[in-house]
């Protein structure tokens, strides 16, 4: 198709418009790199914008020869990974009976299932369960209260009722199990949604910092997010004051930048990866049947 | 054991006996056995401490021997709505949210429209990633970086104010601008993220549409209103009910990361005003009523709204 003149002027306005929005999304970030590897003088004197001044690396070395925060980023990175299996093999539990219209019982377990989507308890009411439960204060709080999500199990027996049923029936008629099935077949086609929603559980995890506000009091199970805020808060002064080099404020800027960037990274790293899957994901969720 | 009454099955089968059908499909409810405990234990259990917002909380006695609050159990929804912060927290958790909507929700519709008038399919890849990044971070880093931008005196957006020869803006410490920072950070989080659906309603659109448009000389923006507008219509109906029905939700990470003391009489929302007057201040019962209160609302508003959007010919959300 030939496009007239006025068009490809219309096209380039759009890129612009583009670029600018992208550089939104940015900035914040750039400004942020900036000010974690400038020198404190040149904080002080308040002249660092997007662009590093007096360059140097003593903010990121604080920080990684800080045990404190090495201590909770591990920590933080282990809940994570035993987050999102378990939270996988959770929905995918629940997922896949489902999708078998001849389960007796289907449709009560599906309005039971649904209802939690709805109408939820309250804050207080979780927090008596957990500590009827003992759970305050043990890391297993972090790991075992939102374990699944209904949303994403939506999002996964969706994706179950993509694969078509005759690689289902076709193995039954050879006589394997359902687990069999489960194991054999649904789990390995389903790559795809499982990358989507281990990215959602995981970014969930990392980012998550309310249950440990609520649930935890011991620092030591301080996920990164919950150290994160108290610092930025100021938070816990009389340590932070102690700390080596934290008397000149333009170095406690920088670290501070630099400790924002340190918990920023991982999540940076792995969602680029992942973007045609999570789309998809996201579609599927939103047009649920 | 009573026989089945089961209708057709896949494989044709006689009527099987229940036995039968346990031996093949007992499996399944194995599967099913721990995610319906789960929710049991963390969905359904919680509920029976509700009744906590109907008595009069006691650190000795069990939620069942506790003794009713006065005016016939409703004491606490009685104290909560005269209470001054609560009410507070009620305006503030409905205005936020509106505020959202009306600024926050047209952001990502614009953002898909922008996006599917690209050309050039490389950089509309790589717009989409930078514009999906905001969504992946947490709302305490956010805070960092709206920390570094519109901090008073050091912020990169009032140093650059300053130099200008402009005042300084609180950003972060005046109720008003408070209020905006909060929706502006708002929109910048999930504009990217939440135009993937529409940018999906967009692809599903016939493409003949438009050939047929182009050759009776419809230029861009007549495409866009008569075309593609209608296209995701149903997708734009479903959300915005959705985010209508969701009118007194209180997500708690976005509020309780962003707010200070300074600017709480705009910035405390039910969910901070249960989590510091319960779980920090103890007062169990009045907290348990008020999140009653939010969830009972909440579910009534679902429900009105799901109504309208049926009454307007669209699906609804179930």
């Amino acid at each position: 198709m030939i496009k007239s003149k006025s068009a490809k002027v219309g096209d380039w306005i759009f890129v612009l418009i583009c670029i600018l929005v992208s550089a939104i999304c940015l900035l914040p970030m750039l400004n942020l790199l900036a000010r974690s590897l400038s020198g404190s003088d040149f904080l002080i004197r308040r002249e660092v914008y997007l662009w590093p001044k007096g360059l140097n690396f003593e903010a990121y070395t604080t920080v990684l020869s800080d045990m404190k925060y090495i201590r909770s980023f591990v920590f933080t990175a282990i809940l994570t990974v035993v987050c999102t299996i378990f939270s996988l093999v959770m929905t995918t539990l629940c997922a896949y009976p489902l999708i078998f219209e001849n389960l007796k019982g289907r449709n009560i377990i599906n309005i039971f299932i649904t209802i939690t989507m709805f109408f939820n308890a309250g804050t207080i009411p979780n927090y008596l369960l957990m500590k009827a439960l003992g759970l305050i204060n043990n890391p297993l709080v972090l790991v075992i209260p939102y374990c699944m999500s209904v949303y994403n199990m939506i999002i996964m027996r969706s994706f179950f009722y993509g694969i078509p049923d005759s690689l289902r029936e076709s193995a039954e008629i050879d006589g394997a199990s359902f687990f069999k099935i489960m194991t054999s077949i649904y789990i390995p086609l389903s790559k795809p949604v499982f990358a989507t929603l281990a990215l959602f559980y995981a970014v969930g995890r990392w980012n998550g910092y309310s249950d440990a506000l609520m649930f935890i009091n011991d620092s030591n199970y301080y996920p990164l997010q919950l150290l994160l805020y108290n610092i930025l808060n100021n938070i816990n002064q009389v340590e932070v004051a102690t700390q080596e080099g934290f008397s000149a404020p333009g170095l406690s800027e920088s670290l501070k930048a630099a400790i924002v960037m340190f918990s920023t990274v991982p999540i940076l790293l792995i969602y680029p990866g992942l973007q045609k899957y999570f789309i998809h994901g996201v579609t599927m969720g939103a047009v649920k049947e | 054991m009573k026989a089945s009454k089961k209708k057709a099955v896949a494989v044709p089968q006689k009527k099987q006996s229940f036995g039968v059908y346990m031996k093949r499909y007992w499996q399944l409810y194995a599967l099913l056995a721990l995610p319906l405990i789960y929710l049991v234990v963390f969905k359904y259990v919680p509920m029976v401490y509700i009744q906590i917002a109907f008595k009069k909380y006691s650190i000795v006695q069990s939620v069942w021997e506790m003794p009713l609050a006065a005016n016939h159990g409703f004491e606490y929804f009685i104290k909560a709505f005269k209470n001054r912060d609560f009410i507070y927290a009620l305006r503030n958790t409905v205005g936020l949210n509106l505020l959202d909507l009306i600024i926050g929700f047209p952001a990502p519709v614009i953002f898909a429209l922008i996006l599917n008038e690209l050309v050039f399919k490389r950089f509309k890849k790589v717009v989409q990633t930078i514009a999906y990044m905001p969504h992946f971070l947490s709302w305490v880093i956010i805070y960092g970086l709206a920390l570094q931008l519109f901090a008073p005196s050091n912020g990169l957006i009032n140093m650059v104010l300053t130099n200008l020869g402009f005042e300084t803006i609180p950003f972060l410490n005046e109720s008003k601008h408070w209020v905006g920072t909060y929706i502006g950070l708002g929109v910048w989080q999930s504009f990217g993220w939440n135009s993937i659906v529409y940018l999906a309603a967009i692809a599903g659109i016939n493409q003949e549409l438009y050939e047929a448009a182009s050759v009776d000389g419809a230029g861009r923006f007549k495409k866009m209103w008569h075309i593609t507008l209608p296209g995701i219509k149903p997708t734009i109906v479903v959300l915005l009910v959705m985010n209508l029905g969701n009118i007194l939700g209180s997500n708690f990470d976005r509020p309780f990361a962003l707010q200070n003391n300074l600017v709480m009489d705009v910035a405390n929302v039910i969910s901070t005003f249960v989590y510091k007057n319960g779980i920090k201040g103890l007062q169990f019962s009045l907290t348990t009523a008020v999140g009653l209160f939010q969830s009972v609302v909440g579910v009534f508003f679902l429900l009105l709204a799901n109504w309208i959007a049926r009454k307007l010919g669209e699906r609804g959300i179930w």
